[in-house]
């Protein structure tokens, strides 16, 4: 059941709810007017709270509960709206850097000279700080990490991130279905496929519109297959961060084996774009479903011995057990989805909990572990590859004949939303279409808004040795966050 | 089961060398300066940089170490410091956020030095050209040498593009 309320009292019992423990962020958002806030209850139904802002000015939610704060001070950079009573008033997304403030409010000019960031501080005898980023010195995307350590502890990590920012939700804004589609798959390219169908999901809801079974079964393919590519990317990069660079090797071929199957079913080794309003764009090649099977094989084969080399070399184990743990509790209080929120024991699964096609009609375990630390997000991983394998199976046997697009109603205003489970987490969509069938407002929540917060608390106390190691094994997104 | 791991690395998993077949590559390459040949020998290191992509330059980038495209067997090398860099390999459309880390890196790197422009983002800002936070491509940043399109580039044309700037360094 979906609640809408609208109103200050809702507005800050939502918030309380959130705080007693009663109540989960799901998303907080800002449109025309009006801030938007998503919650799941308690028995797993959404709750959805507006708070008009007729002064410009909202009280905050993050007041009552901390992990609204990011996306609240995201909300302010991109609304100019001011967050009554909020505990961090810095600036997020916005570093000064463009030609104007509030890109979807009242767009002030700006001279982009760049704003000074007031770090927080720790003090103590012998305490230093070390700066890392935006650069990074690997392939990886772009943050800074601003560590204060005691000789090789770290006391304090606060991150800093917003450089990837591109202005996802102003292009959105006035965007065809098509372009928007374009643009939502765009957002955090390991994640295209999830990112698709959340965008086409929360659109067909609005339009009261739905996608053939064959397009929901392939749409459910490509997911998986998503899904276990970034695991097996992920088990092995996580090992070589601990210097044990033959998983990432083997790894790596399954790895490629996955996305080069996708390549011939789909067309596209990520299958970016595949994904579109009404169903999907491409239907999977003749030769797809063998190729695909062959790699479920072939995985089947191989991986488990994988698993025995990470379980059974003890130097490895030496680094990733007991570190970077993440308490059980932060977890839930945060909502963190995904491998990081299972692994310290949030039994949560956008498939399983808030069920959308073809996982209403599938049933599949969702792996939980208690520990919190990075071996605990390894083997979650491992478990969900092999779910994975078998969903795929399941999928691929009983693949519906039949269209793969259906048509949408050529224009029409509405609201939609869309919760989908993607490799780190669950993404959600928020659509609001205009009259002309264009896109309003659409609002992207990636998993990692709630899991980035997390990694400063998890790694407080470990060396700066192993943040690599923790870091990769909580894998956030930049790009997801920053829009 | 030492001996199954190390076997499953051994070839044929290994892709054979693209040719330098491209005419439009062959063309971008054939701008690079010639004193290369002296001062680079058979080496190139890369450094990557992200300015802004949606990180799935980054997912393909990573795929050219695996066991099928293993690009340091042509002697391109990943390093983590620009310091260290022939190469700047630069994702994204350059986000206002990341183009002075973008320039600074830029000017970190000693000459002589190329940059790749790498997927349509850096080509030309792909999706995101004409936002507010984005400068619409690599170019308008640093002198860009090349230009490896794609969303992403697939290994493979990475490769091509590679291959290509450094036989065109060569020359």
């Amino acid at each position: 059941m979906i609640l809408i309320l609208s109103g200050e009292a809702e507005w800050f019992e939502a918030g309380r709810r959130m705080a007693a423990g009663n109540a989960t962020l799901v998303s907080l958002w800002g449109d025309e007017g009006r801030m938007r806030l998503c919650v799941r209850e308690a028995d797993g139904a959404l709750a959805f709270v507006d708070m008009p802002c007729d002064r410009g000015a909202f009280p905050s939610i993050a007041a009552l509960h901390p992990p609204a704060s990011r996306l609240e001070r995201a909300a302010c950079d991109l609304y100019g709206y001011l967050a009554l009573g909020a505990p961090d008033g810095r600036r997020w997304l916005d570093h000064g850097r463009w030609p104007l403030r509030h890109p979807l409010g009242d767009r002030s000019g700006h001279d982009g000279a760049g704003d000074a960031y007031a770090f927080l501080e720790a003090r103590g005898p012998g305490l230093h700080q070390i700066p890392v980023g935006p650069v990074h010195a690997g392939i990886i995307e772009p943050g800074h990490f601003r560590f204060h350590a005691g000789g090789e502890a770290i006391v304090r990590l606060e991150e800093r991130l917003g450089y990837k920012h591109k202005g996802v939700d102003a292009l959105m804004r006035g965007a065809t279905l098509e372009r928007a589609a374009a643009l939502a798959g765009r957002v955090s390219g390991d994640s295209t496929a999830a990112y698709a169908i959340a965008f086409a999901r929360a659109v067909e809801g609005a339009l009261g519109a739905e996608a053939p079974p064959r397009a929901h079964a392939l749409r459910g393919v490509m997911a998986e297959l998503e899904r276990i590519a970034n695991h097996f990317g992920d088990i092995g990069a996580i090992c070589n961060d601990a210097a044990f660079a033959l998983m990432l090797a083997h790894c790596g071929i399954l790895r490629e084996r996955t996305l080069r199957a996708a390549k011939s079913a789909f067309g596209h080794r990520l299958m970016m774009d595949a994904v579109v309003p009404g169903g999907v764009a491409v239907d999977i090649a003749p030769e797809g479903a063998a190729g695909i099977l062959a790699l479920v094989a072939e995985a089947r084969a191989t991986f488990p011995k994988l698993v025995r080399l990470y379980d059974n070399t003890a130097s490895l184990q030496d680094r990733t057990v007991g570190t970077g743990v993440l308490k059980a509790e932060l977890a839930r209080t945060f909502g963190a989805g995904g491998v990081v929120g299972r692994a310290s024991g949030r039994d949560f699964d956008a498939r399983r909990d808030h069920p959308y096609p073809p996982y209403d009609a599938l049933s599949f375990k969702v792996p939980t572990r208690k520990a919190g630390d990075v071996n605990a997000r390894i083997w979650v991983r491992i478990a969900e590859v092999g779910e994975s394998l078998e969903l795929i199976e399941k999928m691929l046997e009983r693949l519906p004949e039949g269209p793969i697009r259906a048509a949408l109603p050529a224009k029409g205003a509405g609201e939609g939303w869309a919760l989908v489970e993607a490799f780190r987490g669950d993404v959600f969509a928020h659509v609001r279409l205009a009259d002309d069938g264009a896109v309003a407002r659409c609002h992207l929540r990636d998993a990692s808004w709630l899991q980035w917060p997390l990694l400063e608390a998890a790694i407080e106390g470990n060396i700066v040795a192993d943040f690599p190691l923790c870091n990769k094994s909580f894998n956030g997104s930049y790009s997801g966050c920053d829009l | 089961m030492r001996d199954t791991l190390l076997q499953g690395l051994r070839p044929p998993l290994t892709e054979t060398a693209p040719g330098a077949d491209d005419p439009e590559l062959a063309a971008l390459a054939a701008t690079v300066k010639e004193a290369a040949d002296r001062t680079l020998g058979r080496s190139l290191a890369i450094r990557h940089v992200d300015a802004g992509s949606c990180n799935a330059c980054e997912l393909e980038i990573h795929a050219l170490n695996n066991a099928f495209y293993d690009i340091e067997r042509f002697g391109f090398r990943f390093v983590a410091s620009p310091r260290h860099a022939d190469v700047l390999l630069v994702t994204g459309p350059v986000t206002l956020n990341m183009r002075e880390a973008l320039e600074r890196t830029y000017a970190a790197t000693p000459a002589p030095k190329w940059v790749v422009a790498c997927g349509a983002c850096a080509a030309d800002g792909g999706v995101f050209a004409g936002s507010y936070a984005v400068m619409n491509g690599v170019a308008g940043v640093v002198p860009v040498d090349l230009v490896i399109p794609g969303c992403p580039p697939s290994p493979a044309a990475l490769m091509k593009g590679l291959l290509a700037l450094m036989r065109g360094a060569k020359r």
